[in-house]
């Protein structure tokens, strides 16, 4: 029994930082959808631009590349590589908004043209990357020495910690920002009625471009927090993740940040918990089925409104 | 193009009794009769949020009384899809036109006809001689009807290139498409000008009678509904406060005083 | 007799490019480019049922595909070859050649039978939700394909070989192409009956505004259900011909890459656009091979292509239109699909 409840409860925090990935992916795709009614599907591939920038940004200040000196504390390096990438990732994000999305929107084109082009902007990105860098992966230098602890039988890592931590705390963030500030107001007023927002005096170009920052940093950190825990990098690495984390945002409701953090963690634990009873390879098979059939009955997901239409 | 007669048995054509209807905690109507018997043309009015369009909703069978009961021709309509509804004779116009924008005028009231077709994607495909009769048939049906509402002219264009009071009319054609017994208009004149109104009145008395139709009339125009209903219901906030003719419900304090705060709801009124 | 000719074109051009194969005009590799526009062709026009005449957006075509490739697949080797997995044929490997049609349905009724997985739901939900649940069904065909050990698995399945070689012992001609051909000519027909029928058009009246059209006495479940099943039958037909003129198929082919590249086509072609579907299948097969060389590259410049192509041309090639509107004299509002061109309004006297 105690057996059980060791597995019960690793399995349990392995479930907590692996739908932290997850959730800090899905926030991106919801928020976006929120804002533009856009499915994002370059977003995933911002998330693997994001693990490769730390990449880079991180062998050049641990002295791997360049001539920049050796010797910063790990805890700066760290620090210094998470904000930078952010900044540079929502950079990328930003410019995939200018170049390819606002022009469309300034046509008034049909939200499907967007989402071709976001499919379009996505294969550019990780072909864009394969084409660049090669085929060989690479391997994310260690930035934080991983200690373990074993606390009742169940082995706690500083990076697991970390990972589960700060999601928490951009939950915590975000929620504030969208609540309290009035940018994150009019976040939520254009996803009701885009057309009035202008009108009230809130530049709607400068919301959606907030909008692809948060997004695209809070990708990015889950980038290299994921480079971090597992640390072979490949270009298609976004693809896969991507495509589940706007399952997960979808799970808890899309255009709801509570609900991006909720399917997250949600698909996390499907995930874990199917592993652990199932063999491997049938993981994704009973995921995808158990969403499947989650959505059939609840197609709004957990905490998505259903909009009705008046007759 | 025939119709059945209506009025001739004695079981009422509708019939809604003891209808109340919630929408979330929302009381949309509560405890409503109403009966029509066939051949009757009857108006029903009231404010904005009276429930009017909520009636229809329920009658088409696009939502489920909370309570009571809708019988057509003797027959409870519970559960029935939409569709199968218009399927046993009821047809209806909306609100805000809802006509189908990628088809032709032409094409829009041939493809109203759909439950008349009797023949599927079988047939479809591999065009038998029972498709091709049916299809000459809609297709005769549309072009009568076109030819009655006068819109010939405009058979081949797109409803939304249309000004406002043609597509209306072509709303009213598509549900006289389906050959119905019961016709729900939902303010046919709303929106319209001084002289598309006089129209709409002229083609609802004329459709009505041509047709041998019971017709139930929602409308915000008084001047339609006191020139065109014989009998009137008027609602406010789900609850019936008046019925009677015309010239009594013009008079009815409790009418007059549901509309005051208002704008006089005639020729003034834009929509 | 102009009513034919469309047919009558169709068939003498299939006529001469096979008498051009069998004779050697034209080298294998030229072949198996034909045979994948015509594979895509059939692809593109059934992802158009869905996602253009009906307006829904489904991203999961390629797991449809799949169940037609390995059900029409597996049928194949063990009724008409030798194989390690099943052992000897079931049938004579000359029946083959009359069979294969009949393997071929089979596997497109089993593609229709999994197109219910996503008509079901349908009811319900529609537009982005809806796509999460044909990606989820794709994935699922894709995962459990790979977690059946006796077909392969992920390692894939082949022996195809082995059926189009049976039948060319009968009769000495390049089969493989001259079922695309067949099964191209006949989904275009369908598709182009279907949507032109009254019944059909009922499809683009769900798409322009379902709760009208349930009220106007269409059965919307009936049309739901029809045009999925038709779209994912005629993919899993798709899936049978890649199958067999490949000789080889592994679940890695039938990924979300893949019902990228049918959603390509068909916006390409523009959405319930007939003629537009099969042109952008012509057009994007062949850019696809002709950008080759460029390896990898390729799919950042195809890609770019289409992004050039949404900012400066979103309604796509043909738009809304026909081939058939177009050599009319006047083009009027009389064809399928979106309206959104900038017509000049109509001012009638009323």
């Amino acid at each position: 029994m105690n057996m059980f409840l060791e597995t019960f409860f690793q399995d349990l925090l392995n479930a907590l930082q692996w739908g932290s990935f997850y959730a800090l992916i899905a926030l991106g795709y919801t928020m976006v959808y929120g804002v533009l009614l856009l499915i994002n599907f370059a977003h995933g591939d911002i998330f693997m631009v994001g693990a490769y920038v730390g990449f880079f940004i991180a062998s050049f200040l641990l002295g791997r590349n360049g001539s920049f000196p050796p010797g910063l504390p790990p805890a700066v390096v760290f620090c210094l590589t998470v904000t930078l990438t952010m900044v540079i990732t929502s950079g990328v994000g930003i410019a995939i908004e200018r170049i390819a999305y606002r022009p469309l929107r300034r046509k008034g084109a049909s939200r499907l043209y967007l989402v071709i082009t976001a499919l379009m902007c996505g294969l550019i990105l990780e072909n864009g990357n394969l084409a660049l860098l090669g085929a060989s992966r690479r391997s994310f230098p260690e930035l934080l020495s991983n200690t373990a602890y074993n606390i009742g039988g169940v082995t706690f890592t500083n990076v697991k910690v970390l990972v589960v931590l700060t999601t928490v705390l951009v939950f915590v963030v975000l929620e504030t920002i969208v609540r309290k500030t009035r940018i994150g107001m009019a976040m939520r007023a254009i996803s009701y009625d885009r057309m009035a927002v202008p009108l009230m005096g809130i530049p709607l170009d400068t919301v959606i471009v907030f909008t692809f920052v948060m997004g695209s940093s809070m990708a990015a950190l889950a980038g290299v927090l994921f480079a971090i825990a597992y640390p072979v990098l490949d270009p298609y690495m976004g693809a896969l993740v991507g495509w589940k984390a706007f399952i997960a945002a979808v799970l808890g409701g899309i255009g709801e940040i509570r609900g991006a953090i909720a399917g997250g963690f949600l698909l996390g634990f499907v995930e874990i918990f199917v592993a652990a009873f199932f063999p491997s390879t049938l993981r994704d098979l009973i995921a995808f089925s158990i969403l499947l059939a989650f959505l059939s009955m609840r197609p709004t997901g957990i905490f998505g409104v259903a909009r009705a239409t008046k007759i | 193009m025939t119709s059945n007669p209506v009025g001739f048995s004695h079981v009422a054509l509708l019939e809604i009794k003891n209808v109340t209807h919630f929408f979330g905690g929302l009381r949309a109507l509560c405890r409503l009769n109403l009966t029509l018997q066939g051949g009757e043309l009857t108006g029903l009015i009231g404010p904005n949020g009276a429930g009017k369009t909520t009636v229809f909703n329920l009658v088409s069978g696009f939502y489920r009384p909370s309570e009571g009961r809708i019988s057509f021709l003797g027959r409870d309509i519970k559960g029935l899809r939409p569709h199968q509804v218009t399927a046993l004779g009821i047809a209806r116009t909306f609100q805000s036109i809802r006509l189908w924008n990628s088809l032709s005028v032409f094409e829009n009231l041939c493809v109203s006809q759909h439950h008349l077709l009797g023949y599927g994607f079988l047939r479809a495909v591999l065009r038998t001689s029972r498709f091709h009769a049916s299809e000459r048939r809609v297709k005769k049906t549309a072009e009568e009807l076109m030819d009655l509402l006068e819109l010939t002219g405009w058979a081949k264009e797109l409803p939304k290139n249309l000004p406002y009071g043609l597509q209306r009319r072509v709303e009213i054609g598509r549900a006289l498409s389906l050959k119905p017994r019961l016709l729900l208009l939902d303010e046919p004149a709303a929106g319209m000008n001084p002289g598309e109104v006089d129209r709409i009145i002229e083609t609802i008395r004329w459709v009505r009678h041509r047709f041998k139709l019971t017709v139930l009339l929602i409308e915000h125009h008084m001047r339609v509904v006191m020139n065109v209903c014989e009998d009137i219901k008027v609602l406010d906030l789900g609850e019936t406060i008046a019925e009677g003719r015309p010239d009594e419900i013009r008079q009815d304090p409790r009418v007059i005083q549901a509309y005051l705060g208002e704008e006089e709801p005639d020729h003034a009124r834009g929509n | 007799m102009r009513k034919y000719a469309p047919i009558l074109s169709y068939a003498t051009l299939c006529t001469l490019i096979v008498a051009a194969s069998q004779l050697g005009v034209l080298n294998g590799y030229v072949q198996l480019v034909i045979m994948y526009v015509g594979i895509n062709i059939i692809l593109s026009t059934s992802l158009n049922v869905v996602n253009g005449y009906m307006g829904e957006f489904s991203v999961g075509h390629a797991g449809f595909m799949a169940v037609g490739a390995y059900v029409a697949s597996i049928l194949n080797v063990m009724l008409f070859t030798e194989s390690s997995t099943f052992g000897p044929p079931l049938l004579s490997p000359s029946s083959a050649i009359y069979l294969f049609p009949v393997t071929l349905i089979a596997g497109g009724t089993a593609a229709a039978l999994a197109g219910l997985l996503v008509a079901v739901p349908s009811f319900k939900t529609r537009g982005d939700y809806l796509a999460i649940i044909t990606l989820a069904v794709n994935y699922i065909v894709k995962s459990s394909v790979e977690n059946i050990q006796p077909i392969g698995g992920a390692r894939g399945f082949m022996g195809m070989r082995n059926v189009i070689d049976s039948m060319g012992k009968v009769l000495n001609l390049p089969w493989p192409m001259i079922w695309v051909f067949i099964c191209v000519g006949l989904s275009v027909w369908i598709i182009h009956r279907l949507v032109n029928s009254t019944w059909g058009k009922g499809i683009v009246a769900l798409r322009d505004d379902e709760i009208a059209a349930e009220i106007m006495s269409i059965n919307t479940h009936r049309m739901k259900i029809t045009a999925f099943m038709l779209s994912s039958g005629l993919a899993g037909i798709a899936g049978g011909l890649f199958a067999h003129v490949l000789g080889y198929i592994n679940p890695g082919t039938f990924t979300i890459m893949k019902s990228t590249e049918a959603l390509v086509m068909v916006y390409l072609g523009g959405m319930g656009s007939l003629s537009g579907s099969v042109i952008s299948a012509i057009v994007f097969t062949l850019a696809l091979e002709a950008f080759r060389p460029l390896g990898i590259i390729k799919w950042v410049v195809v890609p770019l292509l289409l992004i050039l192509l949404m900012l400066f041309r979103p309604e796509g090639i043909m738009g809304q239109r026909e081939l058939g509107d177009i050599f009319k004299r006047k083009v009027t509002g009389q064809g399928l699909g979106v309206g959104g061109d900038k017509r000049r309004p109509v001012t009638p006297n009323p």
